[in-house]
Order: C-alpha cells, then sequence, then structure tokens
C-alpha cells in the first residue's frame, strides 16, 4: 500500500530532472498537442478574459483593455432592475416543469422497454423513440409553430373533441406545457439509453431466486428493478437539479414572441437579447457572469450532495 | 397459483406491448403527418382538418418546388462546407487529444487535462465569446462556424475511455521496433479504433448538420447561411415571399403550406436515412461515455 502511494507521487513529480526526461521522452506527443491547447486557448480562454468587460463600460473602439473601469455597476443595475425577478421565477418555472414531468418519463419508459422479450419489438420501439433526438431544433420549432396554429394539428383535435381554437404561441399559459412537452417528446426516448444500460447490468438470479420465493412482477420490479438503478436517478436527479438556472436558450429564442416574453425570458434570451440584438455588452456580459457563476456553485454543491449520498459524482 | 401468476404475467405482457406501441405510434407520427402533409395536394391541404391518415391528392408539387429553389439550394451546399470541413478538423483534433489524454507516463498530462475539462464547468459566456471571435476577423466568414467547434470536449472524452482499453503491449511492441507516436497513432491506434471513430463521426456530423446558432450570430451574408439558417426564416418568421414570388395571395399561402413540410423532410433526410442503421453506434458512444460520467 505504501510503495503504490511513493510510486504514484514520484511519477507526478516536476522536478527539471523529471521535466527534462519527459520532454526528451514525449516531445512529439507535445508538439502534435500544440494545435489542441491553442484551440482551448483562442476559443475558451480568451472569451473568459473577455469576462472583464462586466466590469467596464466596454465599447468596441476602446476594446477590452482600454474601456472604462465601472465596477459593480452593471450587477447592481442588474439585480435592482425590474427584469430580475421575472427572469428568475422564469428560468425556474421551466426548470422545474422540466424536471417534474420530464425527467420521470425516461424512467418509466425505460423500466417498460426492460420487460419487452421480443427483441425485434424491443427494436423498433428504441428506434421510434430514439429518433426525434436527432432532429434539428430548428425543425422542431418549426413543427411545433405550425401544429399549434389555430388551424393547426393540435387545434384540428382538440376542436374535434369540442374544444375552442386558439394559437397557443400566442398565449402565456401554454408556453410552459409546449416547452416541456416537445422537450419529452425529443428526449424522453434518448435519455432511456443510460437507465436501460443500469437495467441490463442486473444479475438475472435474482429475478430467478425472486420468482421462486413467490414474488410477482410488481414486487420483482419494486425490489431488485428500482433499487438497482435508484443510484443512476439519484445522481441524474441530483445533476438535473444542480444545472436548474442553465435553461437552454436556442428553444425559447425560436419559440418565443412579443405576447409570450413575459413568461418565457430566461436569464440566457435576456442575455442573446440585451448583448446581441440591442449590443448593451458589458451589461448582458455582467448578467451571463452572474448566471454562470451561480451554475457553477450549484454544480459543485450538487456533485459534493450526490458524492455524499451515492459515493460517486460527476469528478 | 402457478397458473395465475403466468396468466398475469401473460396480462403484464400484452398490456405492456399495447403501451409501447402507443408510444411509439405517438412519438414517431408528428414526422409521418409532416411527409404525408409534404405530399399532399397544397389546397386539399389547407381546407383539410385533423389527423392525415395518408397524403391528401398525392403529388411531387411541393418537393418540385423545394428543388427549385436558389436558397434551398445554396443552403445546403453551405451545410455541407461546413459539415465536411468542420469533420475533417473534429477528427484529427479529436483524435490527438484523445491520444495524448489516454498515454501513461506524461508529466503534464494532468494539467493539460484540467485546463481542458475547466472549460466544461466555466465559460465565457455568450457576449465575450462573441466578441471575441468578432476581434480574430472571423465575423461573417463561415470559419467563425467552423473553428469554435473543433473539439466537443465531451466527445473527445468518450473516445479517449476509448482508445485507453487499447492494451499497452501494441504500443511498446511499435516503440520496440522504433515507431514514433505519429505512427503509432495513425499506423496502430486509428485502425483498432474505427468503431469509435465512426461514433465520433456520426457525433460530430449531425451536431454540425443540426447547428444554427452560432450561424446566425456570425453570419450577414445570405449567400453563407446554412440549411438550417434558410429553415428558420421560412418555418419560424414566415418569410415565404422568398419561396413564391409570383403566386397570388391565397395561393401563395396553399402553396408554402405544403412546401413548408416538404422542407422540413428534404432537410431531416439525411440523418432520417443513416439513423436506424448506425443506431447501435450513437448508442454506444453514450455508453462509453457515461462509463466516466
Amino acid at each position: 500500500m505504501k510503495k503504490q502511494i511513493v510510486s504514484k507521487h514520484k511519477s507526478y513529480k516536476f522536478s527539471s530532472e523529471n521535466i527534462k526526461k519527459d520532454i526528451m521522452r514525449n516531445k512529439e506527443l507535445y508538439l502534435i498537442m500544440i494545435p489542441v491547447i491553442i484551440f482551448y486557448f483562442v476559443f475558451s480562454y480568451l472569451p473568459m478574459y473577455g469576462i472583464i468587460i462586466a466590469f467596464q463600460d466596454y465599447t468596441p473602439a476602446k476594446g477590452f483593455m482600454g474601456s472604462e473601469f465601472v465596477g459593480l455597476k452593471h450587477f447592481i443595475d442588474f439585480m435592482t432592475g425590474n427584469s430580475f425577478l421575472k427572469l428568475l421565477r422564469n428560468t425556474l418555472r421551466i426548470s422545474c416543469a422540466n424536471i417534474i414531468f420530464g425527467f420521470p418519463m425516461p424512467i418509466i419508459l425505460a423500466l417498460l422497454i426492460n420487460e419487452v422479450r421480443n427483441k425485434r419489438f424491443k427494436g423498433i420501439v428504441q428506434t421510434c423513440t430514439y429518433l426525434p433526438h436527432f432532429i434539428s431544433i430548428v425543425v422542431v420549432a418549426g413543427m411545433i409553430k405550425d401544429f399549434t396554429v389555430s388551424t393547426g394539428l393540435i387545434n384540428d383535435i382538440i376542436a374535434f373533441f369540442g374544444g375552442e381554437r386558439v394559437t397557443m404561441l400566442a398565449e402565456t399559459k401554454y408556453f410552459t406545457p409546449i416547452y416541456v412537452i416537445s422537450g419529452i417528446w425529443q428526449e424522453a426516448g434518448w435519455n432511456t439509453i443510460i437507465y436501460l444500460a443500469a437495467l441490463t447490468a442486473i444479475d438475472k438470479a435474482l429475478y430467478e431466486a425472486a420468482t421462486i420465493d413467490g414474488a410477482g412482477e410488481m414486487r420483482k420490479m419494486w425490489h431488485i428493478t428500482l433499487p438497482a438503478i435508484l443510484p443512476t436517478i439519484v445522481i441524474l436527479l441530483i445533476m438535473k437539479i444542480g444545472s436548474m438556472l442553465n435553461v437552454g436558450y436556442e428553444k425559447i429564442i425560436l419559440l418565443y414572441n412579443a405576447s409570450t416574453r413575459d413568461v418565457a425570458d430566461v436569464i440566457s434570451t435576456y442575455v442573446y437579447r440585451r448583448g446581441l440584438q440591442e449590443r448593451s455588452w458589458s451589461f448582458s456580459t455582467a448578467v451571463g457572469l452572474f448566471n454562470s457563476v451561480i451554475n457553477v456553485t450549484l454544480l459543485i454543491l450538487s456533485n459534493k450532495i450526490s458524492k455524499m449520498i451515492n459515493g460517486s459524482g460527476l469528478w | 397459483m402457478k397458473i395465475k401468476e403466468s396468466f398475469l404475467r401473460k396480462l403484464f405482457i400484452v398490456i405492456n406491448t399495447l403501451l409501447l406501441s402507443v408510444i411509439s405510434i405517438v412519438m414517431l407520427y408528428p414526422l409521418v403527418y409532416v411527409l404525408f402533409a409534404s405530399l399532399s395536394n397544397s389546397v386539399e391541404l389547407m381546407s383539410y382538418g385533423g389527423i392525415l391518415w395518408k397524403p391528401l391528392g398525392f403529388n411531387f408539387e411541393a418537393y418540385r418546388s423545394v428543388s427549385e429553389n436558389p436558397m434551398i439550394a445554396s443552403g445546403y451546399i453551405n451545410t455541407l462546407i461546413i459539415v465536411g470541413v468542420s469533420l475533417l478538423l473534429n477528427i484529427v483534433l479529436t483524435s490527438i487529444a484523445a491520444y495524448f489524454f489516454s498515454r501513461k507516463n506524461v508529466l503534464f498530462q494532468k494539467p493539460i487535462f484540467f485546463y481542458v475539462i475547466f472549460t466544461m464547468y466555466f465559460s465565457g459566456g455568450m457576449i465575450p465569446f462573441f466578441l471575441t471571435v468578432k476581434n480574430l476577423g472571423l465575423y461573417d466568414s463561415r470559419w467563425a462556424v467552423i473553428l469554435p467547434t473543433a473539439i466537443s470536449t465531451y466527445n473527445m472524452i468518450v473516445m479517449k475511455t476509448s482508445l485507453e482499453s487499447i492494451p499497452d503491449s501494441l504500443e511498446e511492441a511499435a516503440k520496440i521496433d522504433g515507431a514514433n507516436h505519429m505512427h503509432i497513432l495513425f499506423r496502430i491506434v486509428m485502425p483498432l479504433s474505427l468503431p469509435i471513430l465512426s461514433v465520433m463521426v456520426l457525433y460530430y456530423a449531425v451536431a454540425h448538420w443540426n447547428a444554427w446558432f452560432n450561424a446566425m450570430i456570425f453570419l450577414q451574408d445570405r449567400n453563407k447561411f446554412p440549411l438550417q439558417l434558410i429553415l428558420r426564416e421560412i418555418l419560424i418568421q414566415n418569410n415565404t415571399d422568398l419561396m413564391n414570388q409570383d403566386a397570388n395571395e391565397m395561393d401563395a399561402q396553399a402553396i408554402s403550406e405544403s412546401i413548408k413540410y416538404a422542407i422540413i423532410i428534404v432537410s431531416t433526410l439525411p440523418i432520417l436515412c443513416v439513423y436506424p442503421f448506425l443506431q447501435k453506434y450513437f448508442v454506444k458512444g453514450v455508453m462509453s461515455g457515461a462509463v466516466k460520467g
């Protein structure tokens, strides 16, 4: 045991002698890595450096270096402004709806698929349910728009059952359901993969033993299947809760309009609109930074919790 | 007791099969509807309400209009250019990085890995990213869409995990024979990794095919627009005047309805065609990535 620790320590010792040896041995390896390092530097680390404009009054003419320093002005403006609470509320509402309705779907679907014994049928079900994952978000948004207009498919069905036709994307009350349901349509099937993997790892002997002991299907599911995938469920749920304030902007930008903005605007779409459309560079950078600091903090916290409960986390 | 048990089991199987069939059909139907609508006569489609069981007045009119549309054609070509060049970069850089991180006894591997992984959890955000790319002089250039997505860190880790399973003895034998790293990477590791390479090609290709946001913020010149941006104009912003300049208004609306559906099919077709055959590779990719989280 002790020997192991010593040898592990030795291989990561950055003494000048070790460095020299390592560079001699792995010279080529480092050389081919240079483009990769440059890539991350230019497209990830330079933008991180650009965060300093959150503390400035940036103008393109003066650049990252020369713009006037204003401290926390933009953060204070944002948090005392009247959109702050609205954005936070919208972000949390969409996230919560996504977790409550979207999260259990792949679990249920995986449990059902796992019970199928016919390989062919199983394959067909998987192909059909994974497929929406590969359709571009622009097409999905286009289909949503077309199906939900007052003459669209969904309204035809509603009218058939005696309901009233409405242009759903123009109504605030429909926005969150549309967002969540289309998300379930696109990702529920695909997200079963990870659960199905956990399910196939269960020892078949457990089921046989339970059958001999007289356990029914429900009892087997409750006492064998669910405990087996519980760790996976817990990790994914904690991570999901950890990224609550991180609602994707792409679908919302494609779906929202002036009449639903009050409920649809989340922090990331606000950053997009204020920054790229209204060119308030520094203000929107500050809002983005505020959001990503909270995201990272929540992620680290949820990883800690996951490790405490499960003994394993993201890192 | 035993008879009752097996009866319940059978009942469960029947219900489960029915339920899954319904779910599959509901999941698939939106696409089937789009397909039927695209093959329908546009005037009939306008006046019809409800679920389509088959194309109405089967014809390829909408597809003919789509194929004659210059913006769709140019979008297709632009997307192909972007996907092609991106894939080349993606595969080379991702393989190099995955190879580097899967080697043993490399002193600076850990700090460089942290340097890469850190970007998964924290980024400069949308605006500094936009300004950086703009300051590099890439605004309104296709490179602004290609270069920033040259490596997906997630994909790279999937590939790294896979490369770690190649036995060290192969590499050692090659080294004794005097092979250098380039030789080992391209002659030994890559040929042994064809399955994971195809997963990479698929992941990257689908991502580039479906991407639109970077193109929207960086491209100004309509002749450089990829397909998804053209789709956005037609499907979301209802900018159908670029579809039918000379038809009168009512007709124009009717035509554009089935044209919209035809465009969805045309733009999604490449993915729909390859997907069923490659599904198992996609799933494999998810699994090998999931091992390491």
